[in-house]
């Protein structure tokens, strides 16, 4: 029981920084039919440029709380990955709006390779460490243990996704995104600037991954060049497990598989009798990708995609 | 119709004289790259597994339309399967195995190959059958999961039963025999003949026969169906064509010689590990098939050789040259390597999204175009 | 009109290879199609002779379309009966329907744009042949013949409708007229029992019109049954020996051309209320 309880606050860490990384998926393929493969990217450019912020306030403000290295760190990876993020629409996807469905993916699985040669040339090849700044003494909650750092990813995600919430649906702004996903003609004959929803759709999303990256790279202390492809793909799967184009859908099914990778973690070998063990773990994100397509291919909550014509 | 270089097809004086330059530069290559390393030897015989890599996922890819981001799990099996049925790795992990194979397991390659090709095969159904409703974009990422979990279970299938040797890989295969053992320099009619050139003329021989038979089916009923499925795959249907057949057909081709391809790969180097079958493989053979031409023979026969040896060339002369400059290495050759296959993917799309040597022409197109509704 | 003999027609290659077995072609009933809120077809049924030309035709929206598609497998009915060629059928693989010898054409044209005229009717040839892909890699004598003969036959079939000198042209470079005469050689190539037009006609001027119906009349003539949505009342009338009329997805008339054309309840279709006192007027 204890260690059900245990899986459970796993997997909603994990699952927190899944549903995070799923909105900015889910987003852009409400709007563009697009799946950004280099998303996951993102995500790596993000915590790496967070590590080497700390890095070098670290030695200048000796004294300085490990929180607040943590946040500056967060808040200069943000605009970092915005910008990044900008750049590979405005360059990348944007030209080849009307170009056949697959052409954008094969620019984006280029795009991917591209970030991560770059990270390599500025960052190197090698696994750097991610250090502690919070006090990271484990809290007890009802049997389970958590780390500070893995509480706050908890808390931190919820907020964001309640305010991403009550800014789709409540502001101007996520109506002229809601609507540009739909059908964006429609929504440019009613004044709504397509490009400029779709670049803040981008945005949106890179900000949110430059977040779940630093989360990512703080609860697993490391971070390198390919860190973006695991969580990346996982998301994905989350996201249309949820329902692709569907927000609310993103953050359930962030949440959702969070849950069935560590509870699955926990159990395989129970339920396999030890044949395998944990270290298939990633390959729970994989079938539930593939059992979704093929059982329910609009995902939990239904797919909310662009009409095309 | 077989759409090869319109004009050496006008003249066939100049078709063969261009053929007979073709087979003659093949053949000498070897001693011409010799003269600069050994290794440029390996870099060529490579580059033939590569043009296996690149047809067999154009099959896919080219004449049937399916995006797949997992083709290199194919590759994985191939060379699995030669490796734990030409080594001793059985034999010692499985005393009952031992028993049956006294003198070791070494099954020759005449056994391997059609053995490997069926297996591959029907890991290609495999895979194919269940994504084949998909659309596009879905069908390219539970390819490339498919891929990963190949990986992961090879990675980890170790114990409690050990069959492949998790990430230490499997060692000691045996090389190829084809009369004369391929390990040892051998002496042909007074020349020296060294393991890695018999290698490379191997594999030459195998991506020659590799291309013949592409063209065969590009001009076959299959090859019909394949371009009708891609063309509009309702009409398709409608013909009396079974689309799902037919692409699953493409998928199972398509896997047969990547395991080919795998199997001689595992002879060749003596060893497999899961590292040799990451994604970035799959996007490497994706990126030579895109760059050379999608679904044309030629071209992508071009985008394999390019991307197979151009970082290559690149590497003896961009990092000397860098130090020569900068006094030091700021892009190493690995990071050169995978920023060309990135480049490739993204600016051949952009600018030039048929590849680099496409498809002429299909069919006469009149200069003076009458008008045609062709509604979709 | 129409002919049931089999006269020694380019086509007639049709009747060695499946022999007919009952005098009814294409046999439905009981067809019930509903799109969420919408019935779009109710309770229709077709029969078909062997060698008629028989004639869909209703305002549009009707359901003919929708017919068509649920007929060929495109759609799954919600209920109905399906006999072809007094063998029943279940409409729910559209290549299986292909196989079994219903050939259709699209309204909105559906050719492979990027191959060639003659490639566009080798497809056709595709469910009559059984070249493997290892015949093909190995070239066997019995798939080169085979190919021999689909490229003899295609050709045959591209002269019967007269776009043979664009054998060589990339499908969608053809002019409109000749396009749909090209997908009619393309259905044709399947052998089929039952030849199934949706809106042949559709965008043709007159003298386009003519050739086409030429092409029918010598098609219906060399032993295959049509099966034909119009929207051209003229040239239906003039070209069918039967017809159905739907409306709504209900069939409002049977019968002949002539009948179907006196029906009020076919007036008042197309014509509103007003105009069916026309019809108490003519003479019998």
């Amino acid at each position: 029981m204890e260690l059900l309880w245990q899986q459970i606050i796993n997997g909603l860490v994990l699952g927190s920084m899944y549903a995070l990384i799923a909105l900015g998926y889910t987003m852009v393929y409400g709007i563009l039919n697009l799946i950004n493969f280099a998303h996951g990217d993102v995500l790596m450019v993000g915590a790496l440029t967070a590590l080497s912020t700390i890095l070098f306030l670290q030695p200048i403000f000796v004294g300085a709380p490990g929180w607040l290295l943590l946040l500056v760190g967060v808040l200069v990876a943000i605009p970092v990955c915005i910008v990044v993020s900008l750049i590979i629409e405005r360059v990348a996807y944007r030209p080849l709006r009307n170009a056949p469905r697959l052409a954008p993916l094969i620019t984006a699985i280029g795009v991917s390779i591209l970030l991560q040669t770059f990270a390599m040339i500025v960052w190197g090849r090698n696994f750097l460490t991610f250090p502690t700044l919070l006090d990271d003494r484990p809290i007890e909650i009802f049997g389970a243990t958590i780390t500070t750092t893995r509480a706050l990813v908890i808390g931190t995600s919820a907020v964001i996704m309640i305010a991403l919430m009550v800014l789709v649906n409540r502001t101007k702004l996520g109506r002229a995104m809601r609507a540009t996903a739909e059908n964006p003609r429609v929504a440019g004959l009613m004044g709504v600037n397509p490009n400029y929803v779709i670049a803040l759709t981008f945005a949106i999303g890179a900000g949110l991954a430059a977040v779940a990256g630093v989360m990512w790279a703080a609860t697993y202390s490391t971070a390198h060049f390919f860190m973006g492809f695991t969580p990346g793909l996982k998301a994905f799967t989350a996201a249309v497990l949820g329902g692709i184009g569907n927000v609310p859908g993103a953050m359930v099914g962030g949440l959702l598989l969070g849950l069935i990778e560590a509870l699955g973690a926990g159990y395989i070998g129970d339920l396999t009798n030890g044949i395998l063990g944990s270290h298939y773990q990633d390959i729970f994100a994989f079938l539930v990708l593939v059992g979704v397509l093929i059982f329910r291919p609009s995902g939990l909550l239904g797919e909310r995609v662009a009409d095309r014509a | 119709m077989s759409p090869l270089l319109p004009r050496l097809r006008k003249d066939p004086r100049a078709a063969w004289i261009a053929a007979f330059v073709l087979a003659a530069t093949l053949m000498a290559l070897p001693w011409i790259a010799g003269q600069f390393g050994n290794a440029w030897v390996r870099v060529f015989a490579f580059a033939c597994l590569y043009v296996m890599l690149a047809l067999g996922l154009n099959i896919v890819v080219g004449f049937a339309g399916l995006l797949d981001l997992g083709y290199i799990a194919f590759y994985a099996v191939g060379a699995y399967m030669y490796a734990l049925l030409a080594s001793p790795h059985l034999t010692e992990q499985f005393a009952w195995i031992a028993q049956m194979f006294p003198a070791g397991l070494h099954l020759p390659i005449w056994l391997v190959l059609p053995f490997g090709a069926a297996i591959a095969a029907f890991f290609g159904i495999l895979l194919g059958a269940p994504v084949l409703k998909l659309r596009g974009d879905y069908l390219a990422i539970v390819t490339l999961g498919f891929g990963e979990i190949i990986r992961i279970f090879i990675n980890n299938l170790n114990s409690p039963l050990n069959l492949t040797n998790g990430p230490q890989g499997i060692t000691l295969i045996d090389p190829i025999t084809l009369g004369v053992t391929f390990s040892k320099t051998i002496n042909f009619f007074g020349y020296e003949v060294s393991s890695l050139v018999l290698y490379y003329y191997l594999f030459l021989a195998l991506a020659i026969v590799t291309v013949v038979i592409c063209l065969r089916l590009q001009d076959s009923r299959l090859g019909r169906a394949w371009m009708a499925i891609r063309e509009d795959d309702i009409a398709a249907k409608a013909m009396g064509i079974n689309v799902r057949n037919v692409k699953l057909l493409a998928f199972s081709l398509g896997a047969t010689f990547g395991g080919v391809a795998g199997a001689m790969f595992a002879a060749f180097q003596g060893f497999v590990s899961p590292e040799s079958f990451v994604l970035n493989e799959s996007i490497i053979v994706l990126a030579m098939v895109v760059l050379g031409g999608i679904g044309h023979i030629p071209g992508v026969v071009l985008g394999a050789v390019l991307l197979a040896v151009l970082p290559e060339f690149l590497r003896y002369t961009v990092e000397p040259a860098q130090i020569f400059m900068f006094g030091k290495v700021i892009l190493e050759a690995e990071i050169l390597r995978m920023m060309l296959y990135g480049l490739a993917l993204v600016l051949i799309m952009l600018y030039r999204p048929k590849g680099l040597w496409p498809a002429p022409e299909h069919g006469v197109n009149p200069v003076q175009q009458r008008h045609s509704r062709l509604a979709a | 009109m129409a002919s049931t003999q089999c006269s020694s027609g380019i086509l007639a290659l049709r009747h060695k290879v499946l022999a007919p077995v009952a005098d009814i072609v294409l046999k439905v009933a009981g067809v019930n199609k509903r799109f969420g809120g919408l019935q779009a077809l109710s309770d229709v049924a077709v029969e078909i002779e062997r060698g008629q030309i028989y004639g869909l035709i209703g305002p549009n929206g009707a359901g003919k379309t929708t017919f068509f598609n649920v007929v060929t497998g495109l759609y799954a009915p919600d209920s109905g009966s399906f006999e072809l060629d007094g063998k029943p059928y279940s409409p729910n693989e559209v290549h299986k329907v292909a196989a079994a010898g219903i050939a259709r054409t699209f309204q909105n044209i559906r050719l492979f744009p990027d191959m060639t005229a003659l490639e566009n009717v080798m497809v056709g040839r595709h469910v009559r042949t059984k070249a493997t892909a290892l015949g093909a890699i190995l070239r066997t004598l019995a798939t080169l013949s085979e190919e021999r003969a689909i490229r003899q036959r295609s050709l045959e079939l591209l002269e019967y409708v007269g776009v043979a000198k664009y054998a060589d042209y990339q499908a969608r470079t053809l002019a409109y007229g000749d396009q749909r005469r090209l997908e009619i050689a393309r259905a044709l190539a399947t052998d089929p029992k039952l030849l199934a037009l949706d809106e042949p006609a559709a965008g043709m001027n007159a003298t386009e019109k003519l050739a086409l119906r030429a092409l029918l009349v010598a098609i219906s003539k060399d032993g295959i049954t049509i099966l034909l949505i119009e929207h051209d009342v003229k040239l239906v009338m003039g070209l069918c020996d039967r017809v159905t009329v739907l409306d709504y997805g209900k069939t409002i008339a049977v019968g002949t051309p002539a009948d179907v054309q006196r029906s009020a309840a076919v007036i008042e279709a197309y014509l509103g209320k007003a105009h069916t006192n026309v019809a108490t007027k003519e003479p019998a």
